[in-house]
């Protein structure tokens, strides 16, 4: 029996997710013994502050993992090269933009999160909660526990941490899906889809983890590796089928977490439900964080496969890139939410992300890294957009979001400002040059013709045109048509669930001002929400300050990104190692 | 020159850009007083070139020619193309006659413009006029030129629509703009063609090297530069908008439409002398164009009872004798800017003195309903009566001067063409001799074919002398029209003054002896004003237009030169866009379209598996995974 040896840490590897998980077990406690007043200032100054400590912790790595190519503890459980440093950056900042608009209460007072998220929609205890004023600052912890899960997610050599980093990013997700203050059985019947198609990708994730130790006997992605691509090592030759399947599994559980098809089908339930802050939350951060990972794993991994293991992979990856961009931009023109229509784009972006992939290289990873950023500047702006624009009642009493896009006409005259950034945003995800998303794009598709994958790089091309559509669509809705107050149905049928035998619309009883729908049985609902809107008048409510920060943030970093992108590009160059040198 | 007279220069553009900026800024407050600050830019622009001029005229004549630039205005690479402005006694000319009449005519606006609510603005664009002119003429460069080129083009369309309350107006504006951006074509297709031959645009570079370079080249240039002119001085076949122009404002019409903006196609060519004559064949067509519009415009003016059109003819037609003279070469190119001064002149003259005659007669425009107005009209029979005899080229008036130098030139050469370009030149006399005759006949001799009082089915007109505003310039004008020649023409005094620019042209001989010209002119000149004196004075004229044969008929409708565009140009054109439109219907759109309609549908069929249960997206999550698997497999498999 060995003596157990304390293990040398260096706790200066851990700092970016220590910081951020710390700040969560902080938030925990204020949550417990802060009076209830002073709780949300206390919360929201931990949380920012420790969103831009881990930045300064990444900052202050940067010199270090860039000269040695790698930082880790014991063993890898923690491993960080200068791919996975980029990604904690960027979800980092991202992560602090999204807290900006999570704490936003606009000028209504009221942020977008359920006075008490445990009380039954439509009871007295619910309305009780309300009168009384309460307010969820949990979802501040919970959201560090998220981040610092996402923090992680990338930055392990240890397929078990990855796993742990998994989950710790996604349970409390599914709990914060799940306290939206208005449609509140929407948001929990997402936050319940979510949890349990994400317990499914975790568990088809965890089976191929298992395959791999079966196949190399090992949890460290370099050993098994190194294994794999050892020439005396039977696996290969003799169960060539197992590692493919390890690795496939591996990928769905990944796939899942940034919406790729098929394994996409959460995502625009989810992003709609959820509450909107939240959704901006998940859209830029747990992909940039999911799209890390991917890059640190498969990457790594498929250094370990002879060539046609290589090439079966490739071709999976080609599949589900195909897929997720056709979905994402067929789907996504004939949505009517606006909300529904920004998770399909989301789900486009995840197919041109696997675009910039497929060559498995650097290249791949310096796209993968830019794109992430422009896209979750963009994203991010959007969604928050989307929390200012409101229904509003016969009484003059704001309501929740106006999402139907029909409410969105004439937004520019209403609101010019915020008109012109949602466009920017809009467009950037377009991809139209000057914005960030066009060298995002041209990055990614760039990347996918150095490696010899044309063919995908022109679907993206093509996805992209069609995909124009429904973006500059919002634009000429917001810009050029006039605003309609009595909105009549606008012909487009309803995206999303039309199941003649769907569940009963029970989504809806608690929002506020919908009372007076139509024909509610026999509709999905989620269509029901949106043959619903369009009823309200819609108003664009001010900022207390956050999410105008948030939005402007985006907006510039969106312009910057795209008329002088020299320093961003050369950062992306300099962090596009994923792999450690050696540990 | 000294430096002091160079920086002036800009300030000729830059006075009246400024008067129409602030015209155009002070909105209606300005409305009171506005139409004076009009008048003093443009008076102060006048005087500025009379500086430059005074100073011009006290240097030796090889120091005439000087350059003054402002700085760099385009600099790409191997191109750089200055702010500059050429101060020559060719550029100063035109600075006199721009600014004077333009004075003049602004004076006479100030009245005739007086019931407009609009005189603030019309003076504004008058300004805009004058600096986009000067502008014209004084750049040292192509490009330059053509700022001012466009910017004559654009208040030409703004004057001539001025009243586009009335829809014919608006169409006349749209019409000369359209016809002229197919002269601007020219103009830069031409500028292209320096481009890679000379890699430049200034006069100097150009000019200076167009010996050395191809002939083809050169007289494809030549040619453009031609078409541009033939746009912006309504010559054969871009022509057809001049009359139509008629519908803006009187002043205007004297201004831009006969005095000035016309001639800018001459002044285009003349300018690029160097380069023609290194472009023998360009000069014929340039000869040819000026020949064919000036019987053109004659033809058309003989059955023109419209008299603003009549003098609309006649310019097209005396811009013709310019345009011919230019296209003989370096013996033309003076007697063609002589004749371009003095036309100036007397034409301006006639088109106010038509102005004034409008002003008496409620704006009417028909002849057919003048007639005997000499004795209502004193100071406006006169000084047309001026007008009249300059333009008939009766001695000593000032058309004589410059008019009979060009019938001269015309018949110097070899061959055929001093045979064909004077024989034409020489008819043309006679003709304009006649319908000018005609058109002044018409006006103020014969019987009244109006009346005080309606009586007899006559229309009721109660004429009046103009206001002074109005006859003081036409008194000023009229007096150019009787001596500005015989000034201009003693000693060869002009043609020695343009020398610098134009170069010596050598004296030769025509091929009809000096006098027999000179008289045969004169014979057809009395011919013709008789024959318009016993038609139309001594007869009764017929108050609305009598049966006529077939060529008659065809030159009131401008020998229908509208129909020929319209089948020549705007047919074709309309089927070719209606084709185009077409095809782009039913090929690009519907190709689009499709797409579009696809992508519909696969959304709509996609959107019917987000069906919102947990159970069936679990189901294509794992089915999905399945299928990923097959294809790996089949690729696998298949790739061996």
């Amino acid at each position: 029996m060995n003596e157990f040896v304390a293990p040398e840490i260096d706790w200066a590897v851990l700092s970016p997710v220590l910081v951020v998980l710390a700040a969560g077990v902080v938030g925990v406690l204020v949550e417990a013994f802060v009076p209830a007043r002073a709780r949300r200032v206390v919360q929201l100054v931990l949380t920012l502050g420790a969103l831009a400590g881990s930045l300064v912790a990444v900052a202050l790595l940067w010199d270090r993992v860039l000269t040695d190519g790698l930082a880790f503890v014991v063993d890898g459980t923690v491993l960080l090269t200068p791919f996975t440093l980029g990604i904690q950056a960027v979800v980092a900042l991202l992560a602090l933009l999204g807290v900006l608009v999570v704490a936003d209460r606009t000028s209504t007072g009221q942020d977008a999160f359920a006075p008490t998220a445990a009380a039954v929609p439509g009871t007295a205890y619910e309305d009780a909660a309300r009168q009384a004023g309460l307010q969820q600052t949990e979802i501040y912890p919970l959201m560090l526990f998220a981040t610092g899960g996402m923090l992680l997610f990338p930055a392990t050599d240890n397929l078990i941490v990855l796993f742990i980093a998994l989950e710790v990013l996604s349970l409390p997700l599914y709990v914060l899906c799940a306290t939206a203050r208005r449609r509140r059985l929407l948001s929990q019947e997402a936050a319940f889809k979510y949890f349990l198609l994400g317990s499914f990708a975790s568990a088809l994730m965890l089976f191929g983890i298992a395959l791999v130790y079966g196949a190399t006997a090992t949890v460290s992605l370099e050993l098994a590796v190194s294994r794999l691509a050892n020439p005396d090592s039977p696996v290969l030759t003799m169960m060539p089928d197992l590692v493919i399947a390890a690795v496939l599994l591996i990928s769905v559980g990944l796939l899942f977490k940034i919406g790729a098809a098929p394994f996409h089908t959460w995502t625009p339930d989810v992003y709609q439900g959820a509450p909107t802050p939240i959704t901006a939350f998940m859209a830029a951060c747990v992909k940039a964080a999911a799209i890390g990972a991917m890059v640190r794993v498969l990457f790594t991994l498929a250094a370990g496969l002879d060539e046609p293991l290589r090439r079966d992979l490739e071709t999976g990856l080609w599949v589900v890139a195909i897929l997720t961009m056709l979905v994402g931009t067929a789907a996504g023109a004939v949505q009517t939410d606006v909300k529904r229509m920004l998770a399909y784009s989301s789900i486009a972006h995840a197919g041109f992300l696997l675009v910039a992939m497929v060559g498995l290289d650097e290249v791949g990873a310096q796209a993968v890294l830019f794109y992430v950023l422009a896209y979750g500047l963009a994203t991010l702006g959007a969604f928050a957009v989307v929390t200012l624009v409101r229904e509003q009642d016969a009484d003059g009493v704001v309501l929740g979001e106006a999402t139907h896009l029909s409410q969105w006409a004439g937004l520019g005259r209403r609101s010019p400002l915020l008109a012109t950034a949602f466009s920017l945003f809009l467009l950037s995800m377009a991809g139209i040059p000057l914005t960030a998303g066009f060298l995002a794009k041209f990055g990614a598709f760039s990347a996918a013709v150095e490696a010899g994958a044309w063919p995908l790089a022109v679907i993206g091309v093509l996805a992209s045109i069609v995909a124009v559509f429904f973006y500059v669509r919002l634009i000429v809705l917001m810009v050029l048509t006039p605003p309609v107050e009595e909105t009549a149905d606008d012909g487009v049928t309803p995206a999303g669930a039309v199941a003649a035998d769907g569940t009963p619309d029970d989504g809806f009883r608690d929002g506020e001002g919908v009372e007076d729908g139509p024909e509610p049985a026999r509709t999905g609902t989620l269509t029901a929400a949106r043959a619903l809107a369009g009823r309200a008048a819609v108003v664009v409510v001010a900022s207390q300050g956050p999410t105008a920060v948030a939005i402007t943030v985006c907006a510039v970093g969106v312009v910057l990104l795209g008329i002088v992108p020299a320093a961003v590009l050369d950062w992306t160059t300099q962090a596009a190692a994923f792999r450690p040198f050696g540990p | 020159m000294t430096t002091q007279t160079l920086s002036l220069a800009p300030w000729l553009v830059a006075t009246p850009l400024i008067g129409a900026a602030l015209l155009l800024l002070i909105g209606r407050r300005g409305d009171r007083w506005g139409h004076w600050l009009g008048v003093l830019a443009s008076t102060a622009t006048f005087v500025i070139g009379l500086v430059i001029l005074l100073d011009m005229l006290g240097v030796d004549a090889e120091q005439r020619v000087a350059t003054s630039s402002v700085g760099t205005w385009i600099d790409a690479g191997p191109l750089t193309v200055d702010l500059g402005f050429q101060l020559d006694p060719l550029s100063m000319t035109f600075v006199m006659l721009v600014t004077f009449v333009g004075t003049l005519i602004h004076v006479y606006s100030v009245a005739y413009m007086s019931h407009d609510h609009d005189r603030r603005r019309f003076f504004a664009y008058l300004n805009l006029f004058v600096a986009a002119m000067l502008l014209l003429v004084l750049a040292d460069n192509y490009l330059l030129l053509f700022v001012g080129w466009e910017g004559v083009g654009l208040a030409s369309y703004l004057l001539i629509g001025f009243w586009d309350h009335h829809l014919p107006n608006a169409v006349a504006g749209k019409k000369a703009f359209l016809m002229n951006r197919v002269g601007d074509m020219g103009l830069i297709v031409a500028m292209m063609l320096m481009l890679a031959t000379f890699g430049a645009l200034d006069f100097g570079t150009v000019l200076g090297s167009a010996d050395a370079a191809d002939q083809g080249l050169n007289t494809a240039i030549g040619l453009m530069l031609l078409l541009a002119a033939c746009g912006k001085s309504a010559q054969l076949p871009l022509q057809a908008w001049l009359g139509d122009a008629m519908a803006g404002p009187t002043p205007v019409s004297a201004l831009i439409h006969a005095a000035t903006m016309v001639t800018a196609g001459v002044y285009l060519l003349v300018r690029s002398g160097p380069l023609l004559e290194a472009a023998p064949d360009a000069q014929l067509v340039i000869a040819i164009v000026g020949a064919l519009t000036l019987l053109f415009g004659a033809v058309v003016g003989c059955a023109k009872d419209d008299i603003k059109k009549a003098l609309a003819a006649s310019t097209m037609s005396q811009i013709g004798y310019m345009m011919l003279a230019a296209g003989l070469g370096p013996i033309g190119y003076a007697f063609a800017i002589f004749h371009l001064v003095t036309h100036g002149f007397f034409k301006a003259g006639l088109f106010l003195g038509a102005g004034s005659v409008m002003h008496g007669m409620d704006d009417d425009v028909d002849m057919r309903r003048f007639g005997g107005l000499w004795r209502l009209l004193p100071v406006t029979w006169i000084t047309m009566g001026f007008g009249w005899l300059a333009i008939l080229g009766v001695p000593p008036f000032s058309g004589f001067w410059s008019k009979d130098k060009i019938i001269e030139a015309a018949f110097v050469g070899e061959g055929w063409r001093p045979w064909v370009f004077g024989t034409v030149a020489l008819v043309g006399a006679g003709i304009t001799a006649y319908y000018m005759s005609r058109l002044f006949f018409m006006t103020f001799a014969g019987r009244r074919r109006w009346s005080a009082d309606g009586a007899d089915g006559t229309v009721e007109r109660h004429p009046h002398e103009s206001p002074l505003l109005m006859t003081v310039p036409m008194v000023v004008l009229a007096l150019g029209s009787v001596g500005l020649g015989w000034v201009l023409a003693a000693g060869d005094g002009f043609v020695h003054w343009l020398e610098p620019v134009t170069g010596h042209a050598e004296h030769d001989e025509p091929v009809l002896a000096v006098p027999v010209i000179i008289g045969l002119t004169l014979t057809l000149v009395v011919v013709g004003a008789a024959l318009a004196w016993v038609q139309y004075a001594t007869r009764a004229v017929p108050t609305t237009a009598p049966p006529a044969p077939a060529l008659v008929r065809a030159a009131r409708v401008d020998l229908h030169q509208d129909d020929v565009n319209e089948t020549l140009v705007m047919r074709p054109g309309q089927y070719l866009t209606r084709s185009m439109v077409f095809a782009d219907r039913t090929a690009v759109d519907a190709g689009w379209l499709g797409l579009a309609g696809g992508v519909g549908r696969l959304g709509s069929w996609l959107r019917g598996w987000q069906s919102g249960y947990a159970r069936q997206y679990a189901a294509i999550t794992l089915g999905g995974l399945g299928v990923i698997v097959l294809v790996i497999w089949l690729v696998a498999t298949t790739a061996g």
